[in-house]
Order: structure tokens, then C-alpha cells, then sequence
């Protein structure tokens, strides 16, 4: 079986939170405790005059990429839930097309 | 999607309930409670009769699987601590004191109910009984079923809150001038959404004054706005004192002086008649009074707006352009300008640029959604049937002080009335209430000490909730524990599509809000609810959706079988009749066309343009206040964690928002010596709070923004304490008895005040002892319109 990713088009992800606690509620994970974290830049004015404001959620390494859920057919959860559909699961030399066509994207390998 | 997944198969399409491993999974709607003005398709995972999680449910294309973290927490907001779980009672007397509650049974609540209507209706008369109603979501009608219906009083208020100030201002501006509520159109007026034939996705998205993607309005899930940019390359216009995400990817933003926004709207309507970038054809056929709206913003140059708005003349010429030129254009519903005393004009003046554009029931712009589709019968108004007699009605507080209540612009009472009656005893004492879905000392009621004080003059206090809340703790002395969602049946009767959810689950002797409308309906009066045959809730909401417009199914067939009833709805209904009774092409208005000059507030004695006015407190109304104040506050932006009050006793939510916040400029902050992440006080004119510095850019200089909602389930719950809710209530700050000229908003967002440092020596009186030990930070005061009316020195 190759390898699975987790892809996240950091134009798009708007910081909704849903990642983090979709992951939280599927893992029964304690408050405070993440398998999947939101980081955040801005709003910050760049020096060409354009506001920045990027979140990126980072696997952490809680993350088992929801492998009991996946085996059934389902998504991640946190993918499932994601309030922007900026999240993509799958084997990685497919997502990694993904890079290519999405600007401002990341691929994780866990 | 990379991943190729039959979902309809995996999630069972069309299936009440299946077994899916040790899970019982059942297909539902999640609305209230936890509180939410939207309705998501929901997949509840039950084990032993409890909720163990719950998922999106992807084949509902609502939202089509997604879900906000708030939904992602229901099990630690289900069986919580502090979650109600019997009927309590307390004397009165120990207002304050949680250890005084005692258990009863819902027998002994009713006959305590009942003795009290007598004693309340001997002394003062049965309209000295009256409801308090909360924001818009799934226990809004039931209040005044019970207030009307079963107790036969005409008074029902939303809680305190000075000028109606959350969707009625817009519905008044927008119910008179286009007979109906327009919602951004993102395909979610028909089943197939973004595959509709005739859909078109919006060239420009407006929003103003809002963060969609948190509050998630009305008929709105604010992701939809993502998914136009990303399937329909839609550009955004973002108009606010902050700088949210989608300012950052905006075609235009623009951050204006909290308060000014009338000015704003006028000066790109100006832009657009100006520069002949108006849709000549609409103008021409649908709408009346162009010429004179015309004139009226002849000297609304940018330059005049922004000078006032403290922003570029060039970024809203670029803005209006925009908008009128690129297409259909959406403006999704932002709270702001209805917390505003000029609201109902902001909102007059951006909904006529919608009209002069042309964006109305079109594809990818604003959708007339009321009345064919049932909204204000199934929301806040009630029913017009009922036991309401003339007589009776004319016992409702503020029809006589307000136009636009004697002509029925809102079933409830008028707010500041209220006020007025329970500090007076004018027009008339009022002894009794009972609150149902609102929690006002904490949220909604502005100068929140003032209306503890208030409420505290009551005879008799019901409160009807799922979890002890501050509102409760001080003021309660009658508690009736409420079903969480997946705990009642129950139907979303507004907007579209109909939905019904049953009841799955039982928590100890908690009742669904539906069965207690039944339960004190029977008991107060049998007659009618025997005249209109009603016995259970299921009757109840079975009653409810054959009275609607366009459902047909009894609710039985919608709750065991279809689950949602979405009907067709084509666009351009104001050519076709859809939109009028008298099934006539046009617009349910007095001229059947959008009015942009409005007869009706011109019949009415009110202005009928819209006038760009001052707050009543601001660096230009009042530049002595400034000098001692020199920042304007604005509040109420939403966040992802919590629904208003909600949500603060859940660790999870706390995890990433643990404290109340107030966002400073970086300037603001370095000139006040300010760090990120300190506690201040929040000082104006009424009254001071504590809050945690958060020192961003992304607020314009000489603005701060503050958190609503804030209390403390961890602290005390007792008096002066009451969970800290005053200790960082921005509503100590905001007025009330001041609502606008046309009763609707008032300055919640628009007043001055002044931040420092929190030290030892500067709060050694924290508000809680201020409110609740030393009679408040004020004297009542009113303004112009209450002052007027009752003969009080206008403040
Ligand atoms: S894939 Fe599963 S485990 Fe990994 S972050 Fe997403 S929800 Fe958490
Ligand atoms: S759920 Fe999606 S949009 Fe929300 S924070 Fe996570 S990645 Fe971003
Ligand atoms: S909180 Fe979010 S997910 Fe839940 S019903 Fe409201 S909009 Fe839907």
C-alpha cells in the first residue's frame, strides 16, 4: 500500500478550528492536548503593503492519520470536517499533483 | 477529491438510523441547543441512550459533512457539570445564592407558576406578565406561544435589548423598502446549490461589518463564501475596523470609524449614479424614487465620507465600482449596523446600492426569502391566531411610544419600554417574567448592571435553560431544565429547506422547550389548545407545519421519513408574482416597486432616505467626552469557539480561547504602555471592565474591538460574584434606553472609552461589587425618544 499524506491549501484554510477538534473529539484527545495544531501569521501589514493573515494546521504527533476510520472508507475526521475543504487525504504521489495545480499548499508525510 | 469515496453508501442516504459498529448512528438537524442561527445535517454516534460524538453529515448539501468546532464538542457540552437536570425553586429572598436551589417535581413548578400569575394578574393585571426572548435560533417562537397563548399576556421583548438590535433594524429598512429579507444567494434556495441551473456564483461578495465565516447568519453558512472564491473565482469587498481573513483577500477593503457606515454606503451610491454605473433597466421597471435618492447623494462625495470614516476617498470609489460592475453582488448579513442608532439608514442606504445594481432575487445575488417561505411566522412573531385580542395587544409596552410597532414592524415589545416600566413602574409596573433561551445579564442586555438592577425588581423570575448561568444564579426563582437538541422533536420552519429532528435521547427530567409551550398551553389554556387540537409536541409541530406556507407533509412524514423538504425555488419571483400576496409581478410594497425613497416611513413621520447621524457619543458628537475618552469601541465580533454566552464551561473551547480580549492597535497599545496579553480596564461613561490586551495591526489606530459574552463558570456563582459575569461584561460599558429615530438599534458599537493597566490599587472595587453591593455605576437616564415620551431630561 503506498504511503498516505495529508494535503492543506494554506490560501484557504480561514482557521475555523474544526481540524483540531474534529481530531480532539475522534481521539477522545483531553483538552489542550492536539493531534493536529493551528499555527498563525498576521495580520501583519508586509513591507510591500499587503496584509498577511495564513493559519496552517500541523500534524502533531498524536496524528495516526485516523487510521481506524480510514480502513472503514472514511476520511480523516479532521479532513471530513473541514470548513473550507482545503484538506485532501490520500496517497502522497497523488496529492503531491495537488501542489502543483493549488499555490500556497503544503503536503505532510506522517 | 483524491480519495474516491461513496459516501452516499457509507452514510447511508436517506436512512432515519443504522448500526455502524458499537454505534447506533441517527440522522438528525442540530439547531438549539447549543445555540446556532444555521441547522447543519447531523449524524449523531449513540451508545446506551447517550451521545458519544457527533459528525457532519455528507449527504446533506447544507453543509455537506462540515461542522464548527462547536459542533465537534456537543458531548462535553451535553453531560457537563452545571448541566440542569430537574425543576429548582428558591425563595426570592435568596436571589444570589446558588445553595439555596431545591429539587421539585414539574407538578410543583406548575402550581408555583400558577400562583404566581394569579397573585401578579390580581394585583397589577395579566399584561404584567411578559417574556424575554434571546437571539435567533431554535427557542424563539415557543415565547411567545407561551406569553401569549398560554399565559394571555401581549409582552414579549427580546431581553433588554435596547433598539431590537440584531436583525430587526435590517428587516425594518429592508421589509419597507423591498416587502421582504434579502439573503445572499449561494445556491442554498434549491437542493442541487451550486448545480442549479440558473445559478451563477457571485461576481463580488460584500460584507460589511462582519465576519461571516464565524457568525455563520440567518439561511448563511459563512464557508460558503470560500467555496464561491474557490469554484466561482467570486472577489471580495470587506468593510470593517478590523482586518479578518478575507480582508487579507480582498479586492477592495476598506476599515471605516465604527458608526460611520451610512456615510460610506451613501458616498458609493453616489459613486455609482455618478459615474452612470447603475443597472438603467431595474432603475427604470422596479424601482420608485430614484430621482430624489439621486439628489440626496449628490454631496456624498468620498471625500465628504471619508473624511468622517477616517479612511481613502480612492477606496471607495474603487469599492463601488466594484461592485457595480462585476457581475451579481451578495451582501450576507452582518449584526453591526443593527447595533447602531443609525443602523436602520446604513442599512437603507447599502440595500438601495443592492437596488440600483440590480441585485435582487437574481442568481449570485439577494434573494427575497420572506414571506412565501414562512420566515417571520415560524420566528419570533408567533402565530396571528392565537388568544391575542385588540384589547389585549393594546396592553403591549411600545406601540404607543413607536411608529413602526403600531404598524406591526414587530410582534414583541419594545425593549426600552421595558426598561423604563421596570425602573418606573411606567406605563405600567411589570412584576412577572419568563425567560426562555436567554441569558441577558451575561450577553444580550446592554449596561448590563442596569438591567440586573431591573430584573432584580421583579416579583417572580422563570428561567428556563440547560445549564446554570449567571442569569440564573442572581435573579432566578423558578429553573426548568431544557432537552438538548438531539433530546426533543422538533422543526426549522425558517428559511429553507424545512427540517425535523427527532428525539433520541432523555436527560434525566428535562423537557424540550415544544413540550413546555404544551405543558403550561394545557394547563393556562386548555380551550385553546383544545380548540386547535394540540396535546403533545408532536401535535404542536404538526399544527405548525400544515399552518405553513409551503410544506405540505404532515410532520410525521417529514420526521420518519423525507427528514427535509427543500422545494424548488426559481429566481427572478418579482417578475413572475412570486413575491406578492395579490400574486402580482413586483414588490410587496406600497408602490410594488423597491422602494428607494420609502413611502412608508414618509407616512410614518420618518425620514424617508437615509441620513448619515453621529453616535450619540463619538470624537465628532461629543469632542469634550473624546478628550477624557480617546477610543472608539466597538464589540460583538464572533469567534469560532463559543455562540455568544455559550460554550465558556467547556475545557476544550477554553483550550484555545481562554480569556476575554480586547484588540488594541500596536500605536494605541505603545502610547498607553501597553503589553500583549495584560489585563486592562476597559473604561466609558457608564461603567469599566477587565479584559486581556490583545495588541494586533489588525485593527485601525484610535479603535478597539472587545469580547461579548464573557462569564466564568469556574468562579463563584454567588452574588456579588454571579461567575464573574460583570467582571469583564463589556456590557457595562454600552448604553440602553437610547434606541435610534426609528426604534430600531442603538450604540453598541459606537462609544467612547479608555483603556489602562489593571494594578492593585486601581481595582480594589471589582463591577461585581459595583452592581450587585453598591447599587450599580449610575443612575438610569434615557434617551431622547424615551426622555421625550415620559418627560425625562433628554441625556
Ligand atoms: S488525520 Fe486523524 S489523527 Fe491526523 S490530524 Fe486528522 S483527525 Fe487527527
Ligand atoms: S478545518 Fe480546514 S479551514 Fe478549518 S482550521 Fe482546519 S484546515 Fe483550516
Ligand atoms: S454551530 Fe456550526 S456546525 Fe453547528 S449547526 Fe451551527 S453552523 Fe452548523
Amino acid at each position: 500500500m503506498s504511503k498516505k499524506g495529508l494535503f492543506i491549501n494554506y490560501e484557504m484554510c480561514f482557521g475555523c478550528h474544526s481540524c483540531e477538534m474534529a481530531c480532539s473529539q475522534e481521539h477522545k484527545l483531553p483538552a489542550g492536548e492536539f493531534g493536529i495544531k493551528l499555527t498563525q501569521y498576521g495580520p501583519h501589514k508586509n513591507v510591500k503593503g499587503d496584509w498577511e493573515y495564513t493559519f496552517v494546521p500541523v500534524p502533531t504527533q498524536l496524528c495516526d492519520l485516523c487510521g481506524s476510520r480510514t480502513a472503514t472508507g472514511k476520511l480523516p475526521a479532521c479532513v471530513h470536517h473541514c470548513e473550507s475543504e482545503c484538506m485532501e487525504y490520500g496517497d502522497i504521489a497523488e496529492l503531491a499533483k495537488l501542489l502543483e495545480e493549488q499555490p500556497k499548499s503544503v503536503l505532510f508525510s506522517l | 477529491m483524491v480519495t474516491d469515496h461513496n459516501l452516499d453508501e457509507l452514510y447511508h442516504k436517506g436512512e432515519l438510523t443504522w448500526q455502524d459498529g458499537e454505534y447506533t448512528v441517527e440522522r438528525g438537524f442540530q439547531w438549539t441547543p447549543p445555540g446556532c442561527h444555521n441547522s447543519c445535517g447531523m449524524l449523531y454516534y449513540m451508545k446506551d441512550g447517550k451521545l458519544d460524538h457527533a459528525e457532519g453529515d455528507p449527504c446533506f448539501p447544507y453543509n455537506n459533512g462540515r461542522l464548527c468546532a462547536r459542533c465537534l464538542n456537543l458531548e462535553e457540552a451535553a453531560y457537563q457539570e452545571g448541566r440542569l437536570k430537574y425543576p429548582m425553586k428558591r425563595d426570592p429572598k435568596d436571589r444570589g445564592d446558588v445553595s439555596k436551589f431545591e429539587r421539585i417535581t414539574w407538578d410543583e413548578a406548575l402550581a408555583l407558576i400558577e400562583k404566581n400569575l394569579d397573585e401578579v394578574t390580581e394585583k397589577y393585571g395579566r399584561a404584567s406578565v411578559f417574556g424575554l426572548v434571546g437571539t435567533g435560533r431554535n427557542i424563539c417562537w415557543q415565547v411567545p406561544w407561551i406569553v401569549n397563548n398560554a399565559f394571555k399576556s401581549p409582552n414579549v421583548f427580546c431581553a433588554l435589548f435596547s433598539g431590537d438590535s440584531c436583525a430587526v433594524p435590517r428587516t425594518a429598512a429592508t421589509a419597507a423598502m423591498t416587502g421582504a429579507y434579502p439573503v445572499p444567494d449561494m445556491g442554498q434556495f434549491n437542493e442541487a446549490r451550486y448545480d442549479y441551473p440558473d445559478f451563477q456564483f457571485p461576481g463580488t461578495i460584500l460584507i460589511w461589518g462582519a465576519n461571516p465565516l464565524k457568525s455563520n447568519a440567518d439561511c448563511f453558512q459563512g464557508y460558503w463564501i470560500t467555496d464561491c472564491m474557490k469554484k466561482g473565482g467570486s472577489k471580495l469587498v470587506v468593510i470593517d475596523p478590523m482586518i479578518n481573513w478575507m480582508s487579507a483577500r480582498a479586492e477592495v477593503q476598506i476599515q471605516i470609524r465604527p458608526g460611520t457606515d451610512c456615510a460610506v454606503a451613501l458616498a458609493m451610491n453616489h459613486v455609482i449614479i455618478e459615474e452612470d454605473l447603475y443597472d438603467h433597466d431595474f432603475v427604470d421597471c422596479w424601482t420608485y424614487g430614484f430621482d430624489e435618492f439621486a439628489e440626496h447623494v449628490k454631496d456624498w462625495t468620498p471625500e465628504r465620507a471619508a473624511e468622517i470614516a477616517w479612511c481613502d476617498p480612492d477606496d471607495i470609489r474603487k469599492a463601488a465600482r466594484l461592485i457595480a460592475t462585476n457581475g451579481p453582488c451578495a451582501a450576507p448579513f452582518g449584526v453591526s449596523n443593527d447595533q447602531k442608532r443609525n443602523g436602520v439608514s446604513a442599512y437603507h442606504a447599502i440595500f438601495n446600492m443592492m437596488a440600483i445594481t440590480g441585485n435582487y432575487d437574481n442568481p449570485g445575488g439577494n434573494i427575497l426569502a420572506y414571506d412565501p417561505w414562512g420566515t417571520v411566522m415560524s420566528y419570533i412573531a408567533g402565530w396571528d391566531e392565537g388568544v391575542l385580542t385588540p384589547e389585549m395587544k393594546a396592553e403591549r409596552l411600545g406601540d404607543k411610544e413607536f411608529p413602526l410597532h403600531s404598524v406591526g414592524f414587530s410582534a414583541l415589545g419594545q425593549p426600552d419600554v421595558l426598561l423604563h416600566a421596570l425602573e418606573t413602574g411606567e406605563p405600567r409596573p411589570m412584576k412577572m417574567c419568563f425567560m426562555m433561551g436567554t441569558n441577558p445579564i451575561t450577553n444580550m442586555a446592554p449596561d448590563a448592571p442596569r438591567a440586573y438592577k431591573a430584573l432584580m425588581t421583579l416579583d417572580f423570575t422563570i428561567v428556563c435553560d440547560y445549564r446554570m448561568t449567571p442569569t440564573i444564579a442572581g435573579l432566578a426563582d423558578l429553573v426548568l431544565p431544557i432537552s438538548f437538541n438531539w433530546e426533543r422533536n422538533t422543526l426549522r420552519l425558517w428559511f429553507t429547506p424545512v427540517r425535523a429532528s427527532r428525539k433520541i435521547s432523555q436527560y434525566y427530567e428535562c423537557k424540550s422547550d415544544e413540550e413546555i409551550v404544551v405543558m403550561l398551553g394545557r394547563r393556562f389554556n386548555p380551550e385553546f389548545f383544545d380548540k386547535i387540537g394540540v396535546h403533545t409536541d408532536i401535535d404542536m409541530l404538526d399544527y405548525i407545519v400544515k399552518s405553513a406556507p409551503n410544506a405540505t407533509e404532515s410532520f410525521d412524514q417529514l420526521l420518519n421519513k423525507d427528514m427535509y423538504c427543500w422545494p424548488d425555488r426559481p429566481y427572478y419571483q418579482y417578475k413572475t408574482g412570486g413575491l406578492r400576496a395579490d400574486g402580482q409581478p413586483g414588490f410587496q410594497t406600497p408602490t410594488g416597486r423597491i422602494e428607494l425613497w420609502v413611502s412608508m416611513f414618509a407616512n410614518l413621520g420618518l425620514d424617508p432616505l437615509p441620513n448619515y447621524e453621529e453616535p450619540t457619543e463619538s470624537p465628532v458628537s461629543t469632542p469634550e467626552l473624546y478628550k477624557e475618552y480617546p477610543l472608539v469601541l466597538t464589540t460583538g465580533a464572533r469567534n469560532f469557539e463559543f455562540f455568544h454566552s455559550e460554550q465558556r464551561e467547556q475545557p476544550h473551547m477554553r483550550a484555545t480561547y481562554p480569556w476575554p480580549r480586547v484588540r488594541i492597535n500596536v500605536e494605541d497599545a505603545k502610547e498607553l504602555g501597553i503589553q500583549d496579553g495584560e489585563w486592562v480596564w476597559i473604561e466609558g461613561t457608564r461603567g469599566r471592565c477587565q479584559q486581556k490586551a490583545l495588541v494586533t495591526e489588525g485593527i485601525m489606530k484610535g479603535v478597539v474591538e472587545a469580547d461579548h459574552g464573557w462569564w466564568f463558570p469556574e468562579r463563584d456563582g454567588n452574588a456579588p460574584s454571579l461567575y464573574g459575569v460583570f467582571e469583564s461584561n463589556i456590557n457595562n460599558l454600552t448604553p440602553n434606553g437610547n434606541p435610534g429615530p426609528y426604534s430600531f438599534g442603538a450604540d453598541f458599537r459606537s462609544v467612547l472609552c479608555k483603556i489602562y493597566k489593571c494594578t492593585p490599587e486601581n481595582s480594589e472595587i471589582l463591577p461585581g461589587v459595583q452592581t450587585v453591593e453598591k447599587g450599580g455605576f449610575h443612575e438610569p437616564d434615557y434617551g431622547d425618544i424615551i426622555s421625550m415620551y415620559y418627560g425625562h431630561d433628554a441625556k
